[in-house]
């Protein structure tokens, strides 16, 4: 049983076991206009949570995606590469970022709900 | 009487025409033009030169052996390639070009005429000193005028251009520091900054520290107070600032700085507001880049080449990089190295090869001899009283974050007038193309929504002041008006219509490559 | 003033419209400490063109035009004819006086010829990319050595000796802020072995070619020693008409290559302005820094060119770009183009060789003379040879009879003892036959 928790840095988190799968929310995605290049993190890496994990740029904008919790990389998404329209088509399925192995599954809680994430947005 | 019924129309006849298109696709005077690659051939040149053979024997084993795969083309063919190409861009001397922060004031042709001089654009940077004795009085002479117009002792002339002065003033900051025996990492740059400033910084090993901006539109001088400290190697500001206000606490924000034994940095980029009238070494600044590509009319030459002198306070002057230029006797010295330095000097180094841009040196020195002192206070003046004009003249039409003014050379609006129209600040813009207007420079600075900062500079007269400010209005109007069609897909009367910049960043195509090859067979 | 169009009557228009009593008005929020009066300037007041010309011309009649002697110096500034067509060209108003092209509708010229620039950099230094320039070669070598830095995530940059001095103190002052640069010992007329120097350290190795004292190196062994031990390849060039007649950078494994692209389409100008070249793999764009012109289409399907990756740049990533640079050399790598088309595949070439003709001619009538030696046995245009005597003398005894016989090594190098006697000579298609006799037969004189 999968369920998905947010951050206030507009990342998407879907936990399935030790496994969390990341990547940027819609509104995120929106906010970014036309996706051209993304910039996944290579499998091992150890990240930390709220460290600079992936690269993410529009035409006119470039922005950090962070890592939601603790962990270590287990997959990057290749097809962003070269196909990061994927990012905007599909922001919370097939244009998922990374994956990583959780380190502390406790830092899960502190995230956002769904529900809470969308109030959190309307009030931007 | 006899007489010739055969004679051509003289009346216009209808002035409605359908839309047809051309045949060649070609529209009158609009020409299409291919790439250069795409029109050359085989065994043609624009230049005659000797057909001379030469062996390998002192070529090592180096000689090229592939074609480099330049097409050939006679000199009528290259010339009408760029002479149509040059007719697809906008230009100073074709229209006004409002474009804040850059300064697109007019070019003097006689400063090209100067620069052309043989005694100036023959000589090499290498040439025996005694045979270059005008070229180093005429950077002297320059270095005159600089530190006189800013009342700072020294300027560093090497920079290339405004970044690059950046780099030479906070290099001189970190020299200064570590002659002190002092390591500070962190430098404050305001929200309103150019891009240059953080990117400078973070080169220079320093963190950057960003600084808020007040609802007014100035730098948080509280904000940056509180921020200060003995890590504080220095304060980045532009002055007047990219909002195109001057700061009226600079001197108590320098005070500060200088309080805590950090130092002031100046972006000068908009210098041309005040040259004449304030001298910023009375501001309290340390350093401070000169665009001569903005405030003494360089050319912008489709960007670039541009020069940064930096102007220095006496505590950063020791620093300054090589070269320096000393007068010697009744002679002037060029000193390149370390080993013949003059006692209190103590370089950081070297910005580039030989001495900077001489060839913008004396464009800009011929700029301010025409000039004189008066004409450089006239000057500025005359581009903050159009500002001004601009934005008293339209702060009803349009909107304007800091409306009550005064401003300086340039005046902002932002998009709330926009808001509820569809009309997109990118939108107003480019509608301004079709009325035959270079845009304003749009979405800087950062602290303002949808910003638009309009910059006529001096060189406009209250004629055509007085026809741009009636376009924009009516622009305006037409937006409120819910009358989206003139915005929507503008321009419509360009060379070209909005190009897809997504496409141009997902997959790059940054060279042309023969269309019968293989893209591996590099 | 003449290039002030606002009369008295418009001033007192405008200011009645702004609602401000006086000018004095309008900048009252700078501190009347540091409000100065009009006469606080010991400047001269407005001058007309006549006198403008006059004065600055009496200036620059005090310097000795190259093209005015006999006139032999290189060392990163070489003296080609550049065709009439091209300062017609460039002086046009459209390319003179416009921007940098963030308005890519009404910009297509500049943003083309930047298009044309990129690939015509790409073919010569048979490289996959090139960006739109830099400010010139030094500066793009300081740039090259930081992008290393970056992609190898590596500290150490190995400078050769036969780097032009001036771009190595360029180098220096910038990379040594995020590394460590180490500089080879100076061997003129010898290819250096770098094997040893090269470590897990060790982002690139930087050589010239041909070097600073005009000699031409074998990049290819340099390029296997920095790949084997994952360092990358830095090429320089500084004379890019060798590239007429030598194999391309590209061609010996070089990673990125950094050239001084002056000598074709500009002038001397007392060294500026210049043009930068920067050329490397397709797979670093990301990384390299300057501007780029890329193809796309309009709304309307039409072929155009837009800025493009600009996501690398300061005005995006602030401090977190690739470099601070904002401008480019634009009118200079117009020249550039413009000079490279008039020459084509055929003239270009033939301009390579006719430089390096003219070159050995020269060096073997100047080694011809008693004492004098040719020390690089391999070069393009520029060669250097030893004197018996010290050759800053020698080149200021010739000056004073108005030749200009090269570069004393010593004005590159005034630390190296070692280099006193050695002068580094540059013939150019226009060192003329009488100029080189002049050359030889003075030469032979104060020796």
């Amino acid at each position: 049983m999968s369920e998905t928790r947010y951050t206030d840095q507009h990342e998407w988190v879907r936990v399935d076991g030790d496994e969390a799968t990341v990547g940027i929310t819609k509104y995120a995605a929106e906010q970014l206009g036309d996706v051209v290049f993304v910039e996944v993190p290579e499998t091992g890496r150890n990240l930390g949570k709220g460290g600079e994990a992936a690269v993410v740029e529009s035409v006119k904008a470039a922005s950090e995606v962070y890592a939601p919790v603790d962990g270590d990389v287990t997959a990057g998404n290749p097809a962003l590469a070269d196909d990061p329209a994927k990012v905007n088509a599909d922001p919370e399925g097939e244009g998922w970022f990374f994956k990583l192995k959780i380190a502390d599954k406790s830092q899960l809680e502190k995230l956002m709900t769904a529900a809470q994430y969308a109030e959190f947005v309307k009030g931007l | 009487m006899p007489m010739n019924a055969q004679g051509r129309p003289s009346a216009p006849g209808s002035a409605k025409q359908p839309e047809i298109p051309t045949i060649s696709g070609d529209r009158g005077l609009d020409h299409e033009e291919a790439l250069i690659f795409e029109l050359g051939r085989e065994g043609v040149t624009g230049v005659d030169i000797p057909d001379v053979q030469v062996s390998d024997k002192r070529l090592g084993n180096s000689r090229r052996r592939g074609r480099i795969g330049l097409p050939g083309l006679s000199e009528p063919e290259v010339v009408r390639h760029y002479v149509r190409l040059s007719r697809m861009n906008y230009a100073i001397d074709s229209g006004l070009y409002p474009l804040g922060s850059c300064t697109m004031k007019h070019n003097p042709r006689l400063n090209e005429k100067m620069a052309r001089l043989p005694g100036f654009g023959d000589v090499h940077p290498l040439q025996p000193q005694q045979t270059v004795q005008g070229a180093l009085q005429l950077i002297s002479e320059l270095m005159r005028w600089l530190t006189t117009l800013t009342g700072m002792p020294a300027v560093a002339m090497s920079p290339k251009a405004g970044a690059h002065g950046e780099l030479c003033g906070l290099l001189t900051i970190r020299a200064a520091l570590e002659a002190r025996g002092e390591k500070r990492t962190r430098i404050l740059v305001p929200s309103s900054a150019h891009g240059t400033n953080p990117a400078t910084a973070a080169l220079c090993g320093f963190r950057v520290d960003e600084v808020p901006a007040t609802e007014d539109g100035h730098v948080d001088a509280d904000a940056l107070e509180a921020k200060l400290g003995p890590d504080v190697a220095a304060i980045m500001l532009t002055n007047p600032n990219t909002c195109g206000l001057f700061e009226p606490r600079v001197k108590e924000m320098a005070d500060a700085v200088h309080a805590v034994g950090g130092y002031f940095y100046c972006d000068g980029a908009n210098f041309n507001a005040i040259a004449g009238r304030v001298k910023p070494g009375d501001l309290g600044v340390d350093a401070m880049h000169i665009n001569l590509h903005k405030t003494f009319s360089t050319p912008h030459g489709g960007g670039g080449p541009g020069a940064g002198p930096v102007v220095l306070s006496a505590a950063l002057a020791p620093y300054a990089p090589l070269p320096l230029l000393l007068q010697d006797g009744d002679r002037l010295r060029l000193i390149e190295e370390r080993g013949a330095l003059p006692a209190e000097a103590k370089p950081f180094g070297r910005m580039c090869a030989f001495h900077g841009q001489m060839g913008m040196f004396v464009r800009a020195l011929a700029y301010m001899l025409s000039h004189g002192a008066d004409g450089i206070r006239q000057a500025s003046e005359d581009a903050v009283l159009s500002a001004n004009f601009i934005l008293a003249s339209l702060k009803d039409a349009m909107s304007a974050p800091f409306g009550d003014g005064p401003c300086m050379h340039e005046a902002l609006f932002d998009d709330s007038f926009l808001e509820g129209t569809g009309v997109t600040t990118l939108d107003f813009a480019k509608a301004m193309i079709d009325e035959g207007y270079h845009p304003m420079t749009m979405y800087f600075p950062l602290v303002v929504h949808g910003a638009m900062l309009i910059e006529p500079t001096e060189s406009e007269s209250k004629e055509s002041l007085d026809r741009f400010i009636h376009v924009l209005r009516a622009l305006a109007k037409e937006a409120n008006a819910g009358k989206r069609e003139r915005f929507e897909g503008a321009p419509h009367y360009a060379p070209r219509h909005r190009l897809d910049e997504t496409a141009a960043a997902r997959k790059p195509i940054l060279r042309w490559r023969r269309p019968d090859l293989p893209q591996a067979a590099e | 003033m003449r290039y002030l169009p606002l009369t008295g009557d418009d001033r007192a228009a405008m200011l009645a419209k702004i609602g401000a009593p006086n000018i004095d008005a309008l900048f009252r929020d700078v501190p009347s400490a540091a409000v100065v009066s009009r006469s606080a300037f010991d400047l001269p007041d407005t001058q007309g063109e006549l006198e403008v010309e006059r004065g600055l011309s009496r200036i620059a009649a005090r310097n000795v035009a190259a093209g005015s002697v006999p006139f032999f110096c290189g060392a990163g500034a070489y003296r080609h004819h550049v065709p009439a067509a091209v300062d017609h060209l460039i002086q046009r108003s459209e390319f003179l006086t416009s921007y940098t092209p963030y308005q890519p509708e009404i910009a297509q010229g500049t943003l083309q010829y930047l298009f044309e620039f990129q690939t015509q950099v790409a073919l010569l230094t048979g490289m996959e990319v090139a960006n739109a320039s830099l400010y010139d070669g030094s500066t793009a070598t300081a740039e090259a050595v930081l992008m290393a830095q970056r992609l190898t995530k590596r500290p150490k940059a190995v400078l050769s000796g036969g780097l032009h001095p001036h771009y190595a103190e360029t180098v220096e002052t910038l990379a040594s802020l995020s590394g460590e640069v180490v500089r080879a010992p100076i061997t003129p007329g010898k290819a250096e072995d770098f094997a040893a120097q090269i470590d897990n350290q060790t982002a690139c190795v930087v050589v010239q070619s041909p070097d600073a004292f005009g000699l031409i190196r074998d990049l290819r062994p340099i390029a296997e020693a920095a790949h084997a031990k994952g360092a990358l390849l830095i090429a320089v060039v500084t004379e890019v008409v060798s590239l007429g007649l030598l194999e391309p950078p590209g061609h010996q494994g070089a990673d990125i290559v950094a050239a001084e692209g002056q000598s074709i389409g500009n002038g001397l100008n007392f060294g500026g302005p210049y043009v930068g070249l920067f050329a490397t793999r397709e797979k670093f764009i990301r990384q390299m820094p300057g501007r780029l012109s890329g193809e796309t289409v309009d709304a309307n399907g039409k072929r155009g060119f837009v800025l493009t990756l600009s996501t690398r740049e300061q005005h995006i990533r602030r401090e977190k770009a690739t470099s601070n640079i904002c401008t480019n050399s634009g009118l200079c790598c117009l020249a550039f183009t413009i000079h490279l088309s008039l020459l084509g595949e055929e003239g270009f070439v033939r301009l390579a060789r006719a430089n390096h003709a003219r070159a050995s001619a020269l060096a073997d009538r100047l080694s011809n003379i008693k004492g004098v030696e040719l020390v690089t046995p391999n070069f393009f245009n520029e060669f250097t040879i030893r004197l018996p005597k010290p050759a800053t003398s020698i080149v200021d005894a010739l000056a004073d009879k108005r030749i200009i016989a090269g570069v004393p090594a010593p004005r590159l190098w005034p630390q190296e003892r070692d280099l006193r006697d050695l002068l580094i000579v540059a013939a150019t298609e226009t060192a003329s036959d009488e100029d080189c006799d002049a050359l030889v037969k003075a030469l032979s004189e104060v020796l």
